[in-house]
């Protein structure tokens, strides 16, 4: 009931889109802990995210970052090679990430380190994990780390096509 | 994967959107944010000319951008009636937190309720009574005339000895000086209950009682304090992750030596460096990484002492600065008790001995110091800390810099030694210090709690003695026939949580079978059912709160509160910052500010009571006709507070974030409030003769009752505190993604080598226990943490801490949570919540 009158209300709403339906019931679900996808707001509409060739997998050495903009000049970024399968990772051997390398607390330039394959932050000392989609190992921003949605092709080019939160510094992840 | 939203774009503020001020609900910070209100059909444009901030949203924001906002500052809410877009981001012209937002408040748009987008929507929205077996929805008047009829009759038959009551006692969000006094009104002087507990102890005391017998007020200097200091002591606190923007904003500018230019301006003629720190703490925090990675590993000192052993520590810093000839002589002698025999005053528990050579009178400074008297050597053996450590912690407190010029030192210290051993001694040992060094009212120096809530208490007396009656024991061997709970969970968050929980759910339900046999709207057999089952031994519980709590599943009546934002609300910080958050949206349902609750209980009472034709009775609850929480403020605030006169509600507006700081002296010529930046620059101090204590602080090991054999039987050290990513109870973040999504179970710092001899991996499920009880937790590797070192996330849900804390507390019924001991086997392998978790240090790393 609750679900079916909250998809009506949302669909009233223009700035609003995904699935906030599902994403309550689970919040209604789920009170302690865990997991639960559950209601966070949602807002914009998907913009019209640019293709764009990063790089070819033959360009990665495993641990040294490439750097990268996405989905413009003014959005820098990494691309790595981790030598095992990780989440959100593309590639034949499912290792290779991109991830935005200004921090979402207050945009500072992340760096890499090296030793922990973390991404961390001089500004207030936040760090991300490439190793699990970007997540804030410990820190101040109140999203994990935005990563690159990518896509390979036949010939080894890597290829972003989205991003899976919103990048520091802009009301749109695409800019105009 | 990590949690995401996939938010790709958000609203634009309109630059006609409403502004309001707002103070971030949760920590003693109290940082300034700014909420902007506007139509859900329409926004702004990326124009300078077509949003709030007339900047260029077309472009890249540089890093520290005010025309930003993350989608965690952005919600869909209701406002008089209508949805409306709501962004909360932090206020760059806040003097508290500089445009800085935390993990923690910079959620606050994602924490509010909203039927649109989803967020917090188990908020309590009716009141819920226990009717036909279950929790059910009724109207105020049918709720609060159950509660008022059950709690006149307890009354009449049991005395005020009856009404068992914990309410919260802190500002931010629940709390605040309208609530407060709301509380404060109803129990202290409507009726006189001494039995009544606060949100975090079992008694109704102070945190810092020999702070305040020594005439120190907790929250004495001013945030800039920390950008002017030589050197900054925090002791058993951690403040990157539990006071963060004031760390960040105030003491790191500090360390890094950016404050420089405002120490000469401000403090001329003397040499100034950037600061060096000191950190008292037997686990390395991510506040001394920070500060390493900040100053350079050469002017950060971490004295990682033996769990328990501050007051030593304290003791022989004394000893080793005063022998030193380093005691600001002329502080002691003006503004002190001075050096041998204080007053003469009656004795008060158990700051003054009964018998001996100090019976009824306060030691002066020299007495001290040959009563304490140890050497760096010996205290170094009991703190398990280089004696050079010891030394060189003296000379950076108190070492005279070049000139001769006195060294300037803040002490910051919270929950470690105030939840820790020996509580009243360990605060006194500590305040010696910085009044033996004249660090108390002068600017870069104070003695501070660093705090954990906002403030916010103006209230009636106490009508209890000292030492408090020890509630939950109380409760636990059957006393009490009615509970009132006010923002209080203590299935989360007390000490003994096992044995709590066992008897309270038992209590509990006594009543409820009894609520079973009788129908709901036969009320006066309802109520004799109700009486019939205290009388039992059964307990009836009345629980206030914004969500559903653990402790509300035992209560009988559920009543939905309004919190910060959904009512105007005034609070201090731990400067004592008061400012006015302003109401920006409605509450839920039919929920309510707890002021104008306790007001419709009081009206309630007073009708009750007159029914049973007890007109004396009834006459005590007038004085409750407000209407707004603006009337709660006015007849408490405003008429009790020290300095309550000059301050409204429309002065507070118009000083936006960053208000002022109490005590309020007088108002400009424009309106304006006068504050008071910094206590005791007088030298006159809260003392009978404006003379500041000092204090005999014997070491006799640990304190608490039952804690030395549980030492001796368990293990592991189970140090216990907060984390970045959660305020309190959780009762937000138990409901928020990134959250959970982090912290699945409360974690449990390891050594891996600890974790290797029990067999276990990053992320298994373990069972902690001991003689108090048994919990759960997560096993987080962390190599700094020592063999034999635990530290355990508190107050978390699925895991509950004081589950395993014994029942142990001080003279004043302090409980004594960090010196926790326990074993540790394991439960499971990692769930799946916990494999896809990052397992790494939390430890930033600078560039290679």
């Amino acid at each position: 009931m609750r679900r079916c009158r909250l998809m009506v209300e949302v669909g009233r709403r223009q700035f609003l889109r995904g699935t906030v339906g599902t994403a309550t019931a689970a919040a209604a679900a789920a009170t302690v802990g865990g997991g639960a996808r559950a209601a966070t707001p949602r807002g914009g509409v998907v913009p019209d995210y640019p293709r764009i060739r990063l790089a070819n997998v033959r360009d990665l050495v495993v641990d040294e970052p490439l750097e990268v903009t996405y989905p413009d000049a003014d959005a820098p970024g990494v691309l790595l090679k981790l030598g095992r399968r990780v989440p959100g990772g593309v590639g034949p051997d499912g290792d290779i990430v991109g991830f935005t390398t200004v921090c979402p607390h207050k945009g500072y330039p992340l760096h890499y380190v090296r030793e922990e394959r973390t991404l961390d932050c001089p500004g207030h000392f936040s760090r991300f994990d490439v190793e699990a989609g970007g997540q804030q190992v410990w820190g101040h921003a109140t999203m994990n780390l935005p990563q690159y949605e990518l896509r390979v092709d036949e010939k080894g080019d890597i290829w972003a096509v989205g991003l899976d939160e919103l990048l520091y510094g802009r009301v749109s992840n695409v800019l105009g | 994967m990590a949690f995401k939203r996939n938010v790709d774009r958000l609203p634009i503020v309109p630059p006609d959107a409403e502004e309001y001020n707002v103070v971030c609900h949760f920590c003693i910070v109290g940082c300034g944010y700014k909420a902007y209100v506007w139509d859900a059909n329409r926004e702004g444009g990326p124009e300078p000319s077509r949003n709030k901030f007339g900047v260029d949203l077309r472009r890249q924001q540089d890093a520290d951008s005010a025309a930003w906002y993350a989608p965690s500052m952005y919600n869909v809410v209701r406002k008089d009636g209508r949805d409306v877009h709501i962004v909360i981001k932090p206020d760059p012209d806040c003097v508290v937190n500089r445009g800085l937002g935390s993990i923690r408040g910079a959620k606050l748009a994602e924490y509010c309720h909203s039927l649109v987008t989803g967020t917090q929507i188990n908020r309590l929205t009716d009141p819920l009574v226990w009717r036909y077996g279950q929790m059910q929805p009724t109207s105020w008047d049918d709720a609060l005339d159950l509660v008022a009829r059950v709690t006149a009759r307890v009354i009449k038959e049991y005395g005020w000895d009856g009404v068992f009551v914990s309410a919260y006692d802190h500002g931010g969000a629940g709390g605040g000086y309208e609530n407060n006094w709301a509380i404060g009104k109803l129990y202290f002087q409507s009726m006189e209950i001494t039995n009544i507990r606060i949100h975090n102890r079992p008694a109704y005391n102070s945190e810092v009682h020999s702070s305040r017998d020594m005439g120190v007020g907790e929250l004495n200097n001013a945030y800039e304090d920390a950008e002017l200091a030589d050197t900054i002591v925090a002791v058993g606190t951690n403040p990157l992750e539990t006071q963060t923007n004031y760390f960040l904003a105030h003491w790191i500018p500090n360390l890094r030596g950016e404050t420089l230019e405002k120490k000469n301006r401000l403090l001329p003629g003397e040499p100034h460096e950037p600061a060096r720190i000191v950190f008292v703490d037997p686990r390395r925090t991510v506040s001394i990484n920070a500060a390493e990675a900040a100053a350079g590993k050469d002017r950060v000192l971490h004295l990682a002492i033996e769990s328990g052993t501050d007051l030593v520590l304290f003791n022989a810093l004394l000893t080793y600065i005063y022998d030193k000839g380093w005691i600001d002589r002329d502080f002691v002698e003006k503004y002190t008790v001075g050096f041998e025999k204080g007053p003469q005053e009656p004795p008060m528990y158990p700051a003054r001995a009964d018998s001996g050579e100090f019976a009824g009178r306060w030691p002066g400074l020299d007495e001290v110091v040959r009563e304490i008297r140890i050497s760096p050597e010996e205290a170094a053996k009991i703190c398990g800390v280089p004696a050079g450590d010891i030394v060189k912690a003296a000379h950076w407190i108190a070492e005279p810099k070049a000139g001769g010029h006195r060294r300037r030192t803040m002490f910051g210290y919270e929950k470690g030694v105030i939840w820790g051993n020996d509580n009243y001694r360990t605060i006194a040992a500590l305040v010696n210090l910085a009044l033996a060094t004249g660090n108390v009212g002068r600017p870069g120096g104070g003695c501070c709690r660093m705090g954990g809530h906002q403030e916010g208490y103006v209230r009636p007396p106490y009508p209890g003695g000292r030492p408090a009656p020890y509630i939950d024991k109380l409760l636990i061997e059957g006393k009490g026939a009615v509970h009132h709970i006010w923002g209080c969970d203590h299935y989360k968050t007390t000490l003994n949580a096992t044995e709590f929980k066992r008897v309270y759910k038992k209590r509990t339900d006594m009543v409820k079978d009894a609520m079973n046999s009788v129908g709901w709207a036969d009320r006066d057999r309802l109520v004799d059912a109700i009486l019939w089952a205290i009388r039992q031994g059964g307990l009836f519980a009345v629980d206030v709160d914004i969500k559903p709590t653990m402790i509300g599943e035992a209560c009988h009546v559920v009543l939905p509160a309004a919190t910060q934002g959904e009512m105007n609300l005034t609070s201090m910080n731990g400067e004592r910052r008061m400012r006015l958050s302003e109401r920006y949206m409605d509450p839920p349902g039919q929920a309510m500010p707890d002021c104008l609750i306790v007001a419709r209980l009081a009206n309630h009472l007073e009708r009750v009571f007159r029914e049973m034709g007890d007109e004396r009775m009834a006459e005590r609850f007038r004085g409750y006709d407000w209407k707004t929480e603006e009337d709660a403020f006015m007849d408490g605030y405003h008429r009790h507070a020290p300095g309550g006169k000059f301050v409204t509600y429309a002065r507070l507006r118009k000083m936006g974030t960053n208000g002022f700081q109490e005590p309020a002296v007088g108002v400009d010529e424009e309106g304006r409030i006068i504050g008071t930046p910094r206590l005791y620059t007088d030298g006159r101090f809260s003392t009978p003769d404006g003379r500041a204590r000092f204090m005999i602080t014997k070491w006799r090991g640990l304190q608490a009752p039952g804690k030395a054999e549980q030492k001796r039987r368990y293990r592991f050290l189970i140090n216990n505190g907060r984390a970045n990513h959660v305020w309190q109870s959780w009762y937000y973040d138990q409901d928020h993604p990134l959250v959970t999504d982090r912290w699945p179970w409360p974690f449990l710092e390891m050594n891996p080598e600890d974790m290797k001899e029990l067999g276990l991996q990053a992320g298994d499920l373990v069972e902690v226990y001991n003689d108090a009880g048994w919990t759960q937790a997560m096993v987080y590797p962390t190599p700094t943490a020592r063999r034999g070192e635990t530290f355990m996330l508190f107050a978390a849900p699925r895991g509950v801490q004081g589950n395993v804390v014994n029942n142990g507390v001080n003279e004043l019924v302090i409980p004594n949570y960090k010196q926790t001991w326990a074993n540790i086997r394991k439960i499971a392998d990692a769930p799946a919540e916990a494999r896809r978790i990052s397992f790494k240090s939390k430890e930033y790393r600078p560039p290679a």
